[in-house]
């Protein structure tokens, strides 16, 4: 209550200061975050203050005309009201950003751009694979594994047809 | 707050009886494990003696409001009637439609209650004139 009083007397929001003389020490400056503040919330429906502080005079007007019985107010004065004393409707308090497309947006771009780094390096920063990977090479590595009968039983040796020369089928 | 749960869960079974809807049953908000619980008679007429108040003021008016809606109840309406007369003695009409939008938004996902808190209140929105938010069109954003 006293907060509010102290506050009509400043009048503007936007000045903060307010001399308060305290035994005659000085002044203390009022600041503005230390006054009550508006704020829309689902679970606090009505706020501590209006929206609107500064009333021109149609709204200073139609304040008066409030007064009177509401019957008599048109739809958009009702509407002119209400947004004199909030700011977002719960309805539009409510409703969502729609930020997550940003968000996915802005994931999928940059996997997309990693993709494409990815193939810059494969083309320009690595070197040449080992010449173990040469087909020729690999091809004798094969043939040496088979010699060796590597795992003949179920494994690799084991697919190897030895009398044909081939691997089964 | 589990024990108001459990209550408004057995008062819900009770007022199925009395063919209230369901979910608008008041629980007591105090979870005692001992002492006088409060029956949903006490709490709604200690509301509705609240803001029928003759002199009340806005901070009241507000911070009734505001205590209201933080419980995990649906205010009946005969709550809100007092509620709404008390905005009509403040010359608040903007907290009277705001009071209506708490409303609906306080049932979350039972849909059915908002109507039927309109239904009982209808003759006192007539009275006053104190318009829905679905007729400002204020209730999409």
């Amino acid at each position: 209550m006293l907060a509010t009083r102290v506050f009509r007397l400043v009048g503007n929001r936007t000045l903060s200061t307010s001399i308060c003389l305290r035994g005659g020490h000085g002044v203390a400056k009022v600041e503005d975050y230390t006054l009550p503040a508006y704020f829309d919330r689902r679970e606090s429906p009505l706020p501590d203050i209006k929206f609107v502080q500064q009333l021109s005079p149609e709204q200073k007007s139609l304040k008066e005309k409030e007064k009177g019985s509401w019957a008599a107010l048109s739809k958009e004065e009702k509407i002119a009201l209400y947004r004199i004393s909030f700011k977002e409707s719960f309805a539009e308090m409510d409703k969502g950003t729609g930020e997550w497309k940003s968000v996915v947006a802005g994931i999928f771009f940059f996997i997309g751009f990693t993709g494409l780094v990815v193939l810059w390096q494969r083309k320009y920063v690595y070197g040449d694979v080992p010449h173990t990977f040469d087909a020729e090479y690999k091809q004798k590595e094969v043939q040496r594994m088979l010699d060796m009968r590597i795992n003949p039983v179920e494994g690799f040796s084991a697919k190897w047809d030895y009398e044909n020369n081939a691997w089964k089928k | 707050m589990f024990r108001a749960a459990l209550r408004l869960s057995v008062s819900g079974a009770r007022s199925l009886t009395r063919s209230r809807p369901q979910y608008t049953a008041s629980v007591a908000a105090r979870s005692y494990s001992h002492g006088k619980q409060e029956t949903d008679e006490e709490f709604d007429a200690r509301w509705v003696t609240y803001f029928n108040k003759p002199d009340i003021d806005a901070w009241e008016l507000r911070k009734g409001m505001n205590t209201l809606i933080g419980y995990d109840l649906v205010p009946e309406p005969k709550i809100l009637e007092a509620a709404l007369r008390a905005c009509r003695r403040l010359n608040d009409l903007a907290s009277a439609i705001r009071i209506l939008e708490a409303v609906k938004d306080k049932s979350g996902p039972h849909k059915e209650i908002y109507p039927y808190v309109l239904q009982e209140l209808r003759p006192t929105l007539s009275e006053l004139g104190i318009p829905t938010p679905e007729e400002l069109g204020i209730d999409k954003a």
